[in-house]
């Protein structure tokens, strides 16, 4: 029985979750002795406020619209993929090795090898915790959260010992050639005459992002492989009973899942930093958990938790440069969002529930 | 290697299982009363932080201990609404304490002591003392025995032997006590519980209590028994290796006990290049025996396991038949 109306469903309760969310992240700003509202003012202002703000805040998103729709497909599949983190790291190497050791004659068909790149290393970390969670049992948020730790410890040893140039002390690779460099959305709008602050790291990986998501849609809602991945989801033993190989779906799954996540590389190594750097995706693989959440697995809700979390993201670096608020802030908001959206989605779903029943009965 | 090399890594081996042991058997509590807990890693975080804070401003461990147990709780008792009261997925809650203990732990201590997220360095009474057991000079000349009960055995803080008391403990009120015949039940059938009369809600909250206490000595353990003080992220993926061997363990006291004992001694080893070195022959990259305890949790869980069947009701909210 349909207790409440779809709007509600995808928007009031998602809504209130996320006020709770910001309310009690508000608490704690208060509690560490700083004012709330001059420091949502001061997000706003720093995010959103000018266009130098957005070329940081759509430029955070893009790499949590990779990280969000990787957990998304993985929840499709009832699997809980929290390796986004090692698979984006793994991602970076893939689109570093391409970058580096091929000449590229021109940057569309770098963008082209190095995406190929970035999905195959991400998809390779995440298909290891896949077979293993498919053939031997084990529990796959354990398997890729240990994979996590390993691919820091592999991009430790590949940039200190063998991409490192001889002489550099900071264990980082060389710069990408010219030719790998990826135009930003402040050039390609420049180009056509509106105005965009330059030096922003918001880049053509956008658009990429952008037709990720459409194509996730796709995949899952229009496709034979997406009707199993969701069958095999909702219930493992009917999926069996239809036919449907799980080791198969799990392996396949957690591949998308993984290659959409190291993808998010083609953003920040190739598109921003242009070199491989130590911990380049700093937290974004984890973020896209709350994406996934908050978008409840559904590509067009990723994009809106996306962009939210880009805007927090920017406006957090700015409260952590005129503020002594840390950017840790980040990482308690997220985590907030998580449980508000996730895990006591129940406790404002039910009185929501109860509150369209008693209109309902007065209204009928 | 040499005899005393051997002690030394036991020793160390000890030490380092602690924490997880206390992380094993306080999943155990929670699993067997049928709520799963990925957020082991971040109670044990934030007693950690919060107990090397009281303890540095006041300088008193005891005080510090009493404060992480508090802060696990509290994680714990928020587990316990999410997943327990409001039904709510208990991986995702785990995961969310997991985050908010990592960004709280940092935000607090860098707002209290500005010092880029540590806590100072706690000294004297602000640490947990190593205890010398009894006769362990007297027989520290007698070979072999002698030797390993004062090397390995003694001269620990006096949380390494609460955390091995507490192996015959829970085997105890598990197995042989009426609360531990219900806890168990609960996680495997919970309706069954509920049609004798007894309350599931209060038996898991119970559990997930219990869990909170041993998550928070855990966390004390590390920062203020192993470490002198706090860093950021300093559980460093502990919280997971202990499901690990919990699942190793097939959920049971004994088995914790000695599958956290090999986790510690292959951390132990991994602290040990020269060690390696020597018995392997050739020169091992440092990255690699950083990596090596999480690649080894991931070889165990994947190839010597064999089956292992969780609790029948782990993972599944309760819903009362009315």
């Amino acid at each position: 029985m349909q207790t409440m109306p779809k709007w509600a469903d995808i928007l009031l309760i998602p809504l209130i979750n996320l006020m709770l969310a910001f309310l009690i992240s508000g608490l704690v700003i208060l509690a560490i002795g700083e004012d709330p509202i001059a420091a949502l003012s001061l997000m706003v202002d720093g995010a959103l406020g000018s266009s130098y703000g957005w070329g940081f805040t759509l430029y955070y998103a893009t790499n949590f619209i990779f990280t969000g729709l990787a957990v998304a497909v993985a929840f499709h599949a009832a699997l809980f993929n929290i390796g986004g983190e090692g698979q984006a790291a793994l991602g970076g190497l893939g689109v570093a090795l391409i970058c580096l050791f091929f000449p590229w004659p021109h940057w569309t068909i770098a963008l082209l090898a190095a995406s190929l790149g970035a999905a195959a290393f991400g998809a390779l970390w995440a298909t290891i915790p896949a077979y293993l969670q498919a053939k031997r049992g084990s529990h796959i948020v354990i398997t890729t959260i240990m994979f996590n730790f390993i691919a820091a410890s592999l991009l430790n040893y590949v940039l200190v010992e063998i991409l490192r140039p001889p002489g550099r002390m900071d264990p980082s690779s060389a710069g990408f050639p010219e030719a790998t460099h990826l135009p930003t959305i402040s050039d390609m709008l420049n180009a056509v005459g509106i105005p965009f602050a330059a030096r922003t790291p918001a880049n053509v990986t956008l658009i990429i992002a952008l037709i990720a998501c459409v194509a996730v849609y796709f995949l899952i809602w229009r496709t034979k492989l997406g009707y199993q991945i969701r069958a095999f989801g909702k219930s493992e033993p009917a999926a069996k009973y239809a036919g449907i190989s799980s080791v198969k779906i799990t392996m396949i799954a957690m591949a998308i899942s993984g290659g959409l996540a190291g993808m998010m590389a083609i953003n920040n190594v190739m598109g921003e930093a242009e070199r491989l750097v130590l911990n380049s995706v700093e937290g974004a693989g984890f973020i896209g958990i709350a994406v996934a959440l908050m978008g409840r697995s559904h590509p067009f809700g990723v994009l809106l938790a996306s962009l939210l979390f880009g805007f927090l993201y920017q406006g957090g670096a700015e409260l952590a440069l005129w503020t002594s608020i840390p950017r840790d802030l980040i990482v308690v908001i997220q985590a907030l969002v998580i449980l508000f959206t996730g895990a006591l989605d129940g406790m404002v779903r039910r009185p929501v529930e109860q509150m369209f029943l008693m209109m309902r009965k007065r209204g009928g | 290697m040499d005899f005393l090399t051997l002690l030394q890594i036991l020793d160390s081996s000890l030490r380092l299982a602690t924490p997880l042991l206390f992380a094993c058997l306080a999943g155990l509590f929670s699993e067997r009363a049928g709520i799963f807990d990925i957020g082991l890693e971040g109670k044990m975080l934030a007693a950690a932080f919060l107990s090397a804070a009281i303890a540095a401003v006041y300088g008193s461990v005891w005080l510090g201990l009493f404060a992480g147990l508090m802060a696990s709780l509290s994680l714990s008792a928020l587990h316990g609404v999410a997943s327990i009261t409001f039904r709510g997925n208990q991986l995702i809650s785990g995961v969310a304490i997991n985050f908010l203990a990592s960004g709280m732990t940092v935000l607090v201590a860098q707002s209290w002591f500005s010092q880029g997220g540590r806590t100072p360095p706690l000294q004297g009474s602000g640490r947990f003392q190593e205890i010398t057991l009894p006769f362990a000079d007297a027989l520290s000349d007698v070979p072999i025995i002698g030797q390993f009960y004062a090397e390995v055995i003694s001269g620990h803080s006096a949380l390494v032997y609460i955390a091995l008391l507490a192996v015959p403990l829970s085997w105890y009120v598990l197995f042989r006590t009426r609360f531990g015949l219900r806890l168990r039940a609960v996680g495997e059938n919970p309706a069954a519980v509920d049609t004798a009369g007894v309350s599931v809600i209060a038996l898991r909250f119970a559990a997930v209590g219990i869990c909170g206490v041993l998550c928070g000595m855990g966390g004390v353990y590390l920062s203020t028994g192993l470490d002198a003080g706090f860093g950021r992220e300093m559980t460093a993926g502990r919280g997971f290796i202990a499901l690990a061997a919990l699942i190793f363990a097939k959920w049971r006291p004994w088995h914790a006990l000695y599958a956290t004992l090999l986790f510690g001694f292959l951390q132990a080893i991994a602290l040990r290049p020269d060690v390696i070195e020597a018995l392997l022959g050739f020169k091992v990259q440092v990255q690699l025996l950083k990596a090596l305890p999480y690649i080894l949790t991931v070889v165990i869980l994947a190839g010597f396991v064999g089956k292992a069947i969780p609790p029948r009701a782990g993972g599944e909210p309760y819903v009362k038949e009315r």
